[in-house]
């Protein structure tokens, strides 16, 4: 079962660079031994945190995006919690919002070419009758 | 030259000053109002806008946890969410944004209580 899940974490600010990359390279490693795919690595960089978290007021986002089983999700999860420097995270499963947006999308544009389309059957239909 | 653009105007002004004593009726026309849309005939004393659906009208699909400038207009100061009867959002989309809203609150995007700092 392949869904397709959103990690947001967030890693204390006084972490090195270094050390965050080796954190990101471990996590894409665990997900490729349990069969999933990282879609997406994106460092949002240093933010202010709403409210303090362990004592910090800001901290470094880093959103990644996965394919894999909810299992997947599950160790990394887990791998997060024992990360010492990991403050926050959040997985959210965002496969069935893409399809719905995708389907509205869909819908959408076919309304978009659907009155260029029947606009000149419709005249012709009109026309028809007039000449009749 | 400069008299005769002076006459028109004081002449201008004559009506509008002895208007001025007797200025009721444009003075009446905002304050019952209160609103945007002025005073009403009828029944009703003031026309309020009718509220709409922020996302019904501009279109919105996604609302996503990571929109936070979207989140905070929804959010009032004290870090509540806003009631739907003071927002106009309809339904669907209500419940959409505060599940995304939650969401936020949980990843320190936006506050559980008071003002981000």
């Amino acid at each position: 079962m392949n869904r397709t899940y959103e990690l947001m974490f967030i890693v204390r600010p006084d972490m090195a660079e270094e050390d965050l990359d080796k954190l990101i390279s471990t996590l894409e490693t665990v997900v490729s031994t349990s069969g999933g795919t990282v879609k997406s690595v994106e460092r949002m960089g240093k933010r202010r945190l709403a409210y303090t978290v362990r004592r910090f007021h800001d901290g470094v986002y880093v959103l990644l995006t996965v394919e894999g089983s909810g299992g997947l999700v599950h160790e990394l999860e887990r791998r997060l919690r024992v990360t010492e420097p990991v403050i926050k995270f959040l997985s959210v499963r965002i496969d069935e919002e893409q399809k719905r947006l995708a389907k509205i999308k869909a819908i959408r544009d076919a309304r978009k070419k659907a009155p260029a389309t029947p606009a000149p059957a419709a005249e012709g239909g009109e026309a028809a009758p007039a000449t009749a | 030259m400069a008299d005769e653009t002076r006459t028109p105007t004081a002449t201008a002004e004559a009506p509008a000053a002895s208007e001025g004593h007797t200025q009721r009726p444009p003075s009446r026309g905002p304050r019952p109002g209160g609103g945007p849309g002025g005073p009403r005939e009828g029944g009703r004393k003031y026309f309020r806008r009718k509220k709409v659906c922020k996302f019904c009208v501009e279109k919105i699909e996604s609302i996503n946890y990571k929109d936070v400038r979207l989140l905070a207009q929804f959010v009032a100061e004290s870090g509540k969410i806003v009631p739907r009867r003071l927002t106009g959002v309809c339904t669907p989309h209500q419940r959409r944004l505060s599940c995304a809203i939650k969401q936020a609150r949980n990843i320190a995007l936006l506050p559980f209580a008071g003002r981000a700092m």
